[in-house]
């Protein structure tokens, strides 16, 4: 059915429809780590109010997101810490670095830091800033979603 | 009976507060991909290479923003002008000329740094990437045109707004002469194509005179 063209015209519009549907209901898990996390709140709040797309829940526990949004610098002690909340996300499961200290280090160039998220967890989106105001860490959202919506269902 | 009125008193702000929300008298929300918030004037964005009026690069490749950054993210490399073609006025120019955008803190430091104002900030600060790669802006990004255009990092990315490139930081007018009180109001720079061209700075009385509610915003 499947490799008929209209079993893909079908499977199409469903990929569609779920790609969609993870758009609109992201729960991001609270991972805040250091001054990225008020901007990330403030994205949370009124002002800007991340509800509109369906976010507003920053989840205390992994078991129920969808997205990490690493705000803030992680130290060596932190990641192993972070690769667990990671691994204990459900499938699909995305991660945005939030600002320079998360995506490269930023400043702090020294033995205590990662140098990059991305040595610990497969990094989606980069989101460049110190920190990122709340409409820079909206653009790496929405961002996110065009790459959700062009991505084929792998998981 | 007094239990009733006081409970429709406190119904009456919830009821009233959720009315004007609804009509748009009080809604703070800004619904940032349909509309931009108000930046402050001095917000640091993207970096520009600035040009001056008559197209020649200010940049010298003396490498001090490269010096002064405290996150090492530039990378500057100076070469000789051709005598016959220049592409600045000085001896040198910058040949290569890369920020790693990911690195850097926006702390305008290289902005202060820089003997030929050529490096300035713009309010632009949407540039997230899928990869590192991509947030390694070189000469090509950063220069603007000879025109006073300034280059976008995405520009097929329906969410960039290119009006944002048209404004520069207004950090350099504090560091500057105009930043001084006899200089109040006092235009002091050179007219250059695009972001390089700006009001003079406000004076202090003027500052004041503003209510407090206006500069909170944003």
């Amino acid at each position: 059915m499947a490799t008929t063209p209209l079993g893909n015209l079908l499977m199409t519009t469903v990929e569609k429809a779920a790609n969609w549907s993870r758009t609109r209901s992201m729960w991001p898990a609270t991972f805040g780590l250091a001054c990225c996390a008020i901007e990330m709140m403030a994205t949370g709040a009124a002002h800007h109010d991340l509800a509109r797309f369906g976010m507003e829940v920053f989840r205390a526990s992994p078991r129920q997101a969808d997205l990490m949004i690493v705000a803030g610098r992680v130290s060596q002690k932190m990641a192993p810490v972070l690769r667990q909340v990671y691994d204990q996300m459900p499938d699909p499961k995305w991660v945005i670095s939030m600002g320079a200290c998360a995506s490269t280090g930023g400043m702090f160039n020294n033995y205590a830091l990662v140098q990059g998220v991305d040595q610990i967890v497969p990094v989606d989106i980069y989101v460049p800033g110190c920190p990122p105001g709340p409409q820079s860490l909206m653009h790496g959202i929405l961002t996110l979603h065009d790459k959700i919506m062009a991505g084929e269902i792998k998981r | 009976m007094g239990v009733i009125r006081e409970f429709i008193k406190g119904l009456r702000v919830t009821g009233g507060t959720m009315l004007r929300t609804i009509t748009g008298e009080e809604l703070v929300t800004t619904e940032y991909p349909k509309e931009m918030r108000q930046k402050p004037p001095r917000f640091h964005g993207r970096h520009v290479l600035n040009r001056y009026p008559d197209g020649m690069e200010k940049c010298i490749g003396c490498e001090l923003c490269a010096g002064v950054c405290p996150a090492k993210c530039i990378f500057v490399r100076g070469m000789d002008n051709d005598p016959e073609n220049p592409t600045s006025p000085g001896e040198r120019f910058g040949f290569v000329y890369e920020i790693n955008m990911l690195r850097c803190i926006f702390c305008a430091l290289c902005v202060e740094a820089c003997p030929t104002e050529a490096i300035t900030m713009t309010h632009l600060f949407e540039m997230s990437t899928t990869n590192r790669e991509d947030a390694i802006y070189t000469r090509e990004t950063l220069l603007m045109d000879e025109k006073g255009g300034v280059p976008h990092m995405f520009p097929d990315d329906e969410l960039a707004d290119m009006d944002e490139l048209a404004v520069a930081d207004g950090w350099v007018k504090a560091t500057a002469p105009s930043g001084m009180a006899s200089y109040q109001g006092v235009k002091m720079w050179q007219g250059t194509p695009g972001p390089g061209d700006w009001d003079p700075e406000p004076g202090q009385s003027e500052l004041d005179a503003r209510s407090p509610t206006e500069d909170d915003d944003g």
